[in-house]
Order: structure tokens, then sequence, then C-alpha cells
């Protein structure tokens, strides 16, 4: 991993880093099932499709190894960034950059820490590492999410954990593309425009399930 | 104009160094950034101080030797021009300005504001350049060159490996003067004979020494003071994509005495 | 006095070079590994040596002040580098293109040696391009052509308005992969002092490494100085502040001769001087005279309501403009060399005709080319160059007249070298703006990038092998030889002497009157009177400053103060050189312009029967010297008085 050219482990990074924001695409779609009022019918049947189908299980695995290396790489590449310049600035940079650009490593580890909690609430519930709460089945994530959601103070940290991760790919989206050489005159500016309300459906979009829930309690 | 400047003082690369602060009076708003720190110069070395050293050389904005850091941006307040291009008109009386080198582990300090840049020429001497010897080219016109793709190599061969790029960038990344010299060539003909080759030895070379990865955030784009784009970082790194990917594999042939 | 010779080759103009390459002597190529060549200088003269020297399988080894190669002032050159490539096919040809180097130069260029510019001029633009340099081109691709001053066919090449920057670079590059081939070394940041002979061969330099302050011996079978000009001597020029004339200076010291040093260029088309700071001064492009007219009111009247700022230069009618030289110089008009437009400017501003605050500056207006070419074409021609202006000025050119002013630009003076590009130290060999070889008393705009390159890449590495052809079983130089060792010792012990605590100014201070003196007395006009004048002037300033200059700091460290005080040193007694040079010309020639030696119309008066020679002093003692000459014969071109009317 370290003898990766610099550009090498930056188009890995973005290559796993596009492929997770499309699984985001395919996970807002899950999750906006929720807001169906059929008591978790479709999203249910969704979920068990996601957890019993083979090709999704390749899948997953994909998906895992994807944000192992996006993670690993992003820590690697940061820690290696912060090293080319060992003596700092006295007077701070202020050239004129997207600001968010140069947090991708805060927001990334907020993101981070949001997933580890992720995991332990749902995915470990799954494979049954950690036990469901009583009253629960382990693959009932319906009653689970309602659960969850069930709590003002989960809820503000799950969007607030989508504001980051939002906030992350304003830039990052764009920035996967210029890291693998899509950059075009004519079509860069789309691409920036994209990226961003793209961002802001994810956060919207995730955000929404657990208001929904919040307000219809 | 009266001015209160932070300037960085380090004796030299093994020194310690810190910020000192001077006042200086009576500056012409016309004059440029460099004649002000003449002025201050001259007033140090008759009072027995030691004057402040800053590389400077063409001061017409061409040859990259000038390399200050201004108030947190290279090369000062303004888009598109070098230190030695800055004029205090475009300070206030009564400014205090804060004047530092460049700051990267590959650019170290040699005195006060002087960096050692050497990095870059290791850099262009890795492959940025065509490989034809003097005698045995063909006639200038043997082969057209699109007036747009030359037109773009002109626009990325401006650099003026001054390393603004570097200093603007918060990991501290070659990649804008890099991008600039791969896209020059790999944009004419002439060139692109070892595109491959050349692209992928740069980049090699400019991990070795230090450099950081680039993050887009763009900043070298917003302080090159020949105005560089971005693109042709992304030009690069579509060079090095396939040139590792479909590149032919370089076979060493023996020669045969 | 002696005559000198230039060994040029006996024959037709035009066959000189072919029989001069057929007879040469070679080195094999083992034994070119053994021999060691230094090149002093990174500009486009010393980096297409070093790359081209390197590539032939010498040891070579290069040097510069500045911190890379790629800074040297070449990088400055803006407008173009000409070649007979005739691609326009309006009549060019090597023949026409040495004819006109050798009438713009005023007769005063030697034949032999502009042929053969002319005739490697077409490869060079070859090479460039193969190197990768972005020359303007045509939409169907192929390259396209600019006019210059003192030419009437199209045959300047460029890369928008940073043509130096780009053969530079290209140079660079060829010089960087041989660096990266082992065959060529870099010395950066290194001051060279002096030049070391042993048995009266140039064998070797001394140093100064500008960081640490080490004084550094470096041998070799040959020395190539490529130093570029020393316009420096006037303080303020559009040379690089680091410009300096050192190495040259102290081959001379060491028995090279100095040839024509009074022979100037003076730039028409600068930015005016602002203001007392000032430290430099900045060319705009004389390619900017292809689409700009020059004019300056005709009446005194509104030179007085210009300055009180009471109308703008776009309000003064036609009928009160005056267009001096398309009124003088019908025939070339805005295009006529540089040194008939800066005597022009100067004649008007004299008169009291001049614009701006100071009264020192003349209007070159794009407002018709602009409504003839449309916005684009001019931004697209002139872009960069109207930014650098409006940086410096704060006025868009676009909207109001640029004001210029000539300045000093080039020096056409410099080490008398042979044919062979070698100087009357044997093995001592002298390029690009440091030789006094091609331009006469005036150099056509676009001709010294074509005459660094072609030094560099077409006719140093043909010469020099005929000399180190009798140097293969010459060992490697000791540098701790007894040679070495004095000369070592000498450049210590001056800048030892050099660095008195005790005086009172700085090294600018005395630059600055040096450049006052020589700018006044040696400028675009000289006369007896005033020459005599600047000697008393500079035997007196160069009295106080052997008394001492305040330089903080030590001698081994990093010393700018120090560096520019040997500079400053060797200016002042190149200055008085330049001076004895003018004295003695006792004719009006090309920059050199006598007001004793002028016709009724004021051009410059030419006395081909007394002054058809090179003036080469040989150094006799700090202030003597002695002149030599180098007849100059013409069989080619018959010798006129230069009319552009
Ligand atoms: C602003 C400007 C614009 C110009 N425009 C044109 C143009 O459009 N067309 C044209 O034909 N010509 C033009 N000229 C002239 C032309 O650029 C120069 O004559 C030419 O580039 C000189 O090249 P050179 O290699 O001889 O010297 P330079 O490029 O000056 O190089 C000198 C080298 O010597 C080194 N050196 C000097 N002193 C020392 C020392 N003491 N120790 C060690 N190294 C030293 C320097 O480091 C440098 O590498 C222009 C000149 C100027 C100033
Ligand atoms: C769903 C989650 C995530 C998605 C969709 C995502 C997506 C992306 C994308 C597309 C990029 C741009 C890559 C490039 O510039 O070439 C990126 C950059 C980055 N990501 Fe993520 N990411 C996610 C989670 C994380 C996590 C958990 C981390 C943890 C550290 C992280 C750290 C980074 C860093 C540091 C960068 C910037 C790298 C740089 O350019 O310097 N990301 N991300
Ligand atoms: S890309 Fe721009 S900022 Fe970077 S070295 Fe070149 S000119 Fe300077
Ligand atoms: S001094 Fe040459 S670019 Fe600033």
């Amino acid at each position: 991993m370290l003898l990766y050219s610099s550009i090498t482990k930056k188009v890995l990074m973005a290559l796993a880093g596009l492929f997770l924001v499309t699984f985001l695409c395919v996970h807002l779609g899950i999750n906006l099932m929720l807001l169906k009022g059929d008591g978790g019918l479709m999203f249910s049947e969704a979920a068990t499709f996601m957890g019993t189908n083979q090709v999704i299980k390749v899948f997953e695995i994909v998906l895992f190894a994807g944000f192992l290396l996006h993670i690993l790489f992003g820590i690697l590449v940061s820690f290696q960034n912060r090293a080319a310049r060992p003596t700092a600035y006295a007077c701070g940079n202020s050239s004129e950059t997207s600001f968010f650009s140069k947090y991708m490593f805060h927001t990334g580890i907020i993101v981070f820490i949001f997933l580890v909690l992720h995991f332990i609430d749902f995915y470990f519930i799954k494979i049954g590492i950690v036990a469901p709460p009583p009253g629960i089945a382990s693959h009932d994530f319906y009653h689970r999410t309602l659960l969850l959601f069930s709590s003002p103070w989960y809820s503000l940290l799950y969007i607030i954990s989508f504001l980051f991760l939002g906030i992350h790919l304003n830039h990052a989206i764009q920035s996967g593309f210029q890291t693998l050489g899509w950059n075009h005159s004519k079509y860069m500016d789309a691409v920036k425009f994209i990226g961003s309300a793209y961002s802001l459906l994810i956060t919207v979009g995730f955000s929404i399930v657990p208001l929904y829930i919040l307000l219809s309690k | 104009m009266n001015l209160t400047l932070k300037i960085w003082r380090q004796k030299s690369a093994t020194a310690e160094g810190q910020m000192v602060s001077y006042d200086v009076s009576g500056i012409s708003a016309d004059s440029s950034f460099f004649e002000m720190l003449d002025t201050l110069n001259q007033k140090l070395i008759m009072s027995g101080g030691d004057p402040v050293s800053f590389d400077h050389d063409c001061r017409e904005g061409i040859c990259g030797t000038c390399s200050l850091y201004i108030n947190g941006r290279p090369h000062g307040p303004e888009k598109g021009v070098t230190t030695c291009q800055l004029h205090m008109r475009s300070f206030k009386d009564g400014d205090t300005i804060h004047i530092e080198p460049w700051r990267a582990r590959a650019f170290p300090v040699i005195s006060d504001l002087i960096v050692d840049r050497s990095a870059f020429d290791k850099i262009i001497q890795a492959g940025g350049y065509v490989s034809v010897n003097t005698g045995g080219v063909p006639d200038a016109n043997t082969i057209p060159v699109p007036k747009e793709k030359s037109d773009e190599a002109f626009d990325a061969a401006t650099c003026i490996g001054c390393g603004a790029c570097v200093a603007a960038c918060s990991n501290a990344a070659a990649m804008l003067f890099i991008g600039a010299k791969v896209s020059h060539l790999a944009l004419l003909p002439q060139g692109q004979v070892e595109a491959a080759k050349r692209v992928q030895q740069m980049v090699a070379c400019m991990d070795e020494l230090g450099f950081g990865n680039c993050s887009n955030t763009y900043a070298c784009e917003a302080e090159c003071p020949k105005g560089i784009s971005v693109s042709n970082i992304a030009r690069m790194n579509r060079e090095f994509l396939s040139a590792k990917l479909f590149a032919e594999k370089e076979k060493i042939i023996q020669d045969s005495l | 006095m002696t005559r000198l010779n230039a060994r040029a080759p006996e024959g037709p103009v035009a066959e000189k070079w072919t029989a001069y390459k057929a007879g040469c002597k070679l080195v094999n190529p083992n034994n070119k590994r053994k021999l060691d060549i230094i090149v002093v200088g990174t500009g486009l003269a010393g980096a297409s040596a070093a790359a081209s020297l390197g590539q032939l399988g010498y040891n070579v080894k290069v040097f510069c002040y500045q911190d890379t190669p790629r800074r040297a002032h070449s990088i400055a050159a803006q407008g173009g580098i000409n070649a007979a490539k005739n691609y326009q096919n309006d009549g060019d040809s090597a023949y026409r293109l040495f004819y006109d180097t050798i009438k713009g130069g005023d007769y005063r260029a030697r034949e032999a040696n502009v042929y053969r510019l002319a005739e490697v001029s077409n490869q060079i633009i070859d090479l460039c391009v193969a190197q990768g340099v972005p020359f303007a081109r045509e939409y169907g691709g192929l390259l396209t052509n600019r006019s210059f001053g003192g030419a009437q066919v199209s045959r300047t090449f460029y890369a928008r308005g940073q043509t130096g920057q780009q053969l530079l670079l290209g140079a660079y590059g060829a010089l960087s992969r041989q660096i990266a081939a082992g065959n060529v070394t870099l010395y950066n940041r290194r001051d060279v002092l002096d030049m070391v002979l042993v048995d009266g061969k140039a064998r070797g330099i001394i140093a100064r490494n500008l960081v640490t302050g080490e004084i550094e011996r470096h041998a070799a079978h040959a020395v190539v100085l490529a130093n570029g000009g020393y316009g420096n001597v006037f303080f303020l020029s559009t040379n690089a502040m680091g410009s300096n004339v050192t190495p040259a200076w102290s081959a001379y010291k060491k028995g090279a001769m100095f040839a024509n040093p009074s022979f100037t260029q003076i730039h028409p088309t600068c930015i005016p001087v602002h203001g007392d700071a000032q430290s430099k001064l900045t060319l705009m492009s004389e390619s900017l005279r292809n689409d700009g007219r020059i004019w300056v009111p005709a009446k005194l009247k509104d030179v007085e309501r210009l300055r009180n700022k009471e109308v703008k230069p776009s309000d003064i009618p036609e009928s009160d403009r005056d267009y001096y030289l398309e009124r003088r110089y019908p025939a070339f008009g805005n295009l006529v060399p540089r040194d008939v437009a800066s005597r022009a400017a100067k004649e008007r501003c004299d008169a009291g005709f001049g614009v701006g605050t100071t009264g020192v500056a003349v209007y070159l207006d794009f407002a018709d080319a602009i409504k003839r070419k449309g916005h684009d074409t001019i931004d697209s021609l002139y872009g960069n160059l109207f930014q650098m202006y409006q940086q410096i000025v704060a006025e868009s050119p676009y909207e109001t007249p640029m004001m210029i002013y000539p300045a000093v630009h080039y020096t056409m003076g410099g080490l008398w070298v042979d044919y062979e590009l070698m100087t009357t130290i044997p093995g001592l060999y002298a390029i690009g703006e440091c030789n006094f070889s091609d331009h006469g008393a005036n150099r056509l705009g676009a001709s010294a990038l074509m005459q660094g390159l072609a030094d560099g890449y077409f006719v140093l590495p043909y010469t020099i092998g005929n000399y180190l052809a009798a140097e293969i079983h010459t060992p490697r130089f000791d540098p701790a030889s007894s040679e070495f060792n004095t000369a070592a010792q000498a450049v210590t012990d001056r800048l030892k002497s050099i660095k008195n605590t005790g005086a009172k100014e700085s090294v600018d201070h005395f630059h600055r009157r040096l450049g006052k003196i020589m700018w006044e007395y040696c400028g675009m006009a000289r006369n007896e009177a005033g020459l005599n004048e600047a000697l008393y002037l500079i035997a007196e300033l160069r009295g106080e400053y052997a008394r001492g200059v305040k330089i903080p700091g030590g001698v081994n460290e990093y010393n700018p103060e120090l560096e520019k005080a040997c500079r400053v040193a060797d200016f002042i007694d190149l200055g008085e050189l330049m001076v004895r040079d003018a004295l003695q010309r006792s004719e009006s020639c090309g920059g050199h312009f006598r007001e004793e030696y002028q016709t009724s119309e004021g051009e410059a008066l030419r006395n081909d029967d007394e002054f058809a020679f090179v003036g080469a002093w040989e150094y006799k003692g700090r202030d003597a010297a002695q002149l030599h000459r180098e007849e100059l014969q013409f069989k080619e071109i018959k010798l006129s008085q230069r009319s552009y009317k």
C-alpha cells in the first residue's frame, strides 16, 4: 500500500469512494421505503432481499473492501500530506479554495465513527455478533429502525453524521472525477453542480427518515 | 505609506528561525513590493543590522525566482502576479504585512525567506523533456500541430517553476507544476512519443522527494501567478493511468558489442 | 597596436562554414569522455552549449548564480527569434538575413560570423520545435511569423510574448536530460569570480558557493563563458538584478580582449522610470511596434494640458499629434531599428514634447489597431504584455495609450572572439551576449536569441572540438596546483578587502551613482566633453569605492551584499573602459551616437575610412588599457549610409 504512487493511491481512493457514492444511492432508496405507510412491508422485503441474495452478498464484500480501502488510504494519504509540510506557516493560508476541501479527513473520521455505530446497531446484529435488543428479531430491521429513531438523540446524531457526509461528498464527487482525470472544460462545471446536488440529496434524503419517524410519533 | 512588517528571520538552514517585526516608512504606493524591501534593507544595512535575504532576479514576473508568502498567500494578495510584480498600491497605509518563506518538506529554508527548490530540477531531470539530440531533426513544419492543441500546450508551458502551487497547497503537493510539464509535452506530437514513460518517471520522482498528494483543493490554481489550470493535473492523472494500465512494458535489450 | 585576426576560412562567405566543418579536427568518442569542459552560464547560449557538449560525450560542468538553470535572464526575452525559413514566401533567404543583420549593425560586424549565423538559423527552429517549444501556429497547424524592426520580411518566430522563456525551457530540458544522463554536472548558486590559466591556456575557474560562501576550484580542458550581457553597468536596465560582467571581466583581466565595450543598445519601448526607489526597468516587447503607433503631441500647449491631466491622450485630435517615426521614416515607420527609434524619442522629449508626469515618455497607441483588428486579436497578440504594463503602471493600454521610454537593454560589446568563438586566451570561449561577435554597433530585434542558440547548439560544438583534438593527451588538471592556489587566494583576498565595515555607503549607493554617470554621458548620445567628464567622475567614484563599502554579514555565509559588491567593483572598471571606447570612436554608428558626428538631419554619421574596425581592448593594469584593431572587410556587402526613410 505504501509502495503505490501518490496518484495510484488517490485513484484507488476515488474509485472506492465513487463506488460508495453509488451504494449510498441504493441505501437511500431502501431507507425511503420506510416512509411508505405499509407497516414496513416493502422495506422489510427489500432488506431481506439485500440480506439473502447471493449477488448482493458478493457486492457486500466489495463494499466492505471499498470502505476499508477508502478509509485506509484516506488515513495514509492524510498523514503523508501532513508530513509534507513539517513547519506550519505563522500566518494561516488564506487562498481562495473551497473551505471544506481542507477538512476531508475530519469529515471522513466523523463519518467513520458513525459507520462503526451503524454497524454495531444493524450489521453486527444481523450477523449475530451483537445480540438484538429484547423483543426484536435479529433480522427485523423495520422495528429496530423505529426503535432507534424514536430516540431524538440518536436521530440528531444520525442527521449530523449525514450532514458531515454531505460536506464530505460535496467536495468528494468532483474531486473523484478530477482524480480519475475526468476533467473537461465543457463538463467540469456540470460535474461540480451535480456533485453538490447529489450530496445535498444524500443529506436531506437520509435525514427525512428519522425526522418523519420523530414527527409522526 | 508606513507599514509594519513581520518577517521570518533564519540565519541558515540549520539555525532556528522566528518572526521579527520591522517598521518602514515613506514608501511610495507606486513602488514595487521588492523596492519596499530594498528600502528596509538599506535601512538595516546603514544601521549596522543584517538585511533580509529573499530570492529575486528578473523582477518582471518571468524567471520564477521570487517566492514570498505574504499574509497567508504565496505572491501576496493580487491574483495572477508574482511577488516581484506586486505593487504597494495593493496595501493600505498602516497595514501589517506578514512575510514568510515557502513551507514544504521538499523546499528546505536556506536563509530567511530563501528556500531550496532544486527538487523541481530533479523532477524535470526525471523526464520533463523530449529526448531529441542537437542535430538530425526534421524540418519544423513537417508535423502540423492543431493550433488549439499548440495553444493549450503553450498555456501549460508558461509555468515559471516558482513553487507557489506547492506553497499554497495544504499538502505541499507539486501536482500543478508537474501536471503543467506533463501536459505541455503530452499535447504536442513531439512529446507524445515518450509520454507514457515521462509521466511515470516524473510522478515517481515527485513522490520520492516528499511532496504531498493532491486533495484537489485547487489552492494551487488560485495562487499560480501564471494561471495554470488544474485541468492539467487531470490530464496528468489520465496520462498516468493509461500509462500504468496500457503502456508497453519496457524491454531492456542488451546492446551487443 | 596589433591587428587581430579572426581566422575565418578563406573563400566566398556562403561557403566558409561548410569549408570549416569539413576541415576542422574531430575528437573521437572515447577521448571526449576524458575531456572536461566548464560552461559558465545557463542562458540560451550556456544551456544549449552544455547540453550539446554533454550529448557529444564531453564531461561538462555548468554554472549559474541562480538556484536553477531555468532562471537565466534569457527567460525574459519576449518578442521572438529570427530565422530565414521563408515560410511566408516573402523573399527571405539566409543571404537576406545576413544582409539585414550587417546593415542593422551599422556595418560594424564581421561578415563571416554573421553569415554563419544566418545559415544555421533554420536549424534552430527545427530543433526547438522537436524539443516541444510551442511556437505560434496558423489554424492549418503550421508555424506563423511576425515582423520585427529593421526587416522588410516576416521572419520572426514567437511564442506569444514569452519566446525567450519557451526557448530557454527547451534548452533547459535538453540540459536536464544530459544532467540526468550524468554527462553534465550542475553547479547552481555559484558566483564565478575568476579564471585560472595554466601555461597561458584557460584551465579552470574559481567560484564562490553563494550559500556557504566557500571558495571552490574547478579545473577543465576548456572554459566557455556564457554569462550574458553587462547592461547593469547602468544600474537601471531591463536585465535581471543579478546580471553581471564578472566572469567576462575576470577573463579580460587575465588577457582576453574586450571588444567594442561602448556599443550598448537602448531599447525604445520600456516602461518609463517612476521614482528614486526604482530598482529595474521593464521592457515592453518591440513586437508592440507592429501594431502600436508612437506619437507625442505636436503642440507644447497640449503637452502642458496632458501633464496637468486637463485632457486625456484620446482627446488630442489626429491633426495635433506628431507620429514622429512615421513622419521621419515613411518606409519603415514605427518599425525602424531600435537605435533610431530610441534617439527619436529622446529627441522629442529633449525638445519638450515628452508626456507623463516626468516628461520623459512618449505614447504607444493601440487605438487604431484595436479598431482595425478587434480587441480579441490584439489581446491574443499582446495580452500578457498589456497585463504586465497594467500591473506596473495601473493603466490599461486598451483604454489609454501606453507610455514608453528607451532603456538600456542589450550590450553588443563583449569579449572579442575569433571565427571559432575563442577569445584571445587559448581554450577560453565566449558565446551568447557576453561575446561581441554578430551584432556590430546595433542588434536587430529577435537576433540575440538566434545568436545564443546558434553559438551553443550549432557552432561551438564544432569549433571547440578543433581545439580539444590537440588536448586529448593532456591529463585532468589538479585543482590543488599552484595556479589554482594563487587564483583562489587572490579571490579570497579580494573578498576580504572589499568587506570593509568602516565605510559609510552601501553597494547600491555606488551602483546608482555609476548608473547615473553612464546614462548621462555614455548613454543614447555621447560627446567628447561629456565622456571626459565621465572619466573623471568614474575615477572619483572608484576612489571612494576603494576606501570602503558598507557590507554587513560575513564572507563565509550567504551574503548578497558581498555578491553585489564584487559585481559593482567590476562594473566601475568596465564603465571606465566603455567611456574610453566611446571616446576613441570618433564617429557615430548604431547605438553609439556621438553628437559631433551627425548628418544635418540628425542621423548617425559613420566614418568608414577610419573606423571600420572592431576595437578590442587589452588589460594593462587597473586604469590602463591598450586598443587593438580587427579591420572589418566587407566583401559581400557594400557599405552605405543606413537609411530607413
Ligand atoms: C527583457 C529582455 C527582452 C529581450 N527580448 C529579446 C527578443 O525578443 N529577441 C531576442 O532575440 N533577444 C531578446 N533579448 C536579448 C536576449 O534575451 C539576450 O541577449 C540573450 O537571452 C542572452 O542569452 P545568454 O545566454 O547570453 O545570457 P543569459 O540568458 O543572460 O544567461 C547568463 C547566464 O550566466 C550566468 N552567470 C552570469 N554571471 C555569472 C557569474 N558571475 N557566475 C556564474 N554564473 C553567472 C547566469 O546565471 C545565467 O545562467 C531580450 C533581453 C531582455 C533583457
Ligand atoms: C459513505 C462514505 C464515504 C464516501 C461515499 C466517500 C467518498 C469519497 C470520495 C468520492 C472522495 C474523493 C476521492 C478523490 O479525491 O479522489 C473521498 C475523499 C476522501 N475521503 Fe471519503 N468517502 C466516504 C467515507 C470516508 C471515510 C469513512 C473516511 C475516513 C477517514 C474518508 C476519508 C476521505 C478522505 C481523507 C478523502 C480526501 C482524500 C484526499 O483527497 O486527500 N471518507 N471520499
Ligand atoms: S504551476 Fe504556477 S505556481 Fe506552480 S510552479 Fe508553475 S507557475 Fe508557479
Ligand atoms: S523575480 Fe523573476 S519572477 Fe519575480
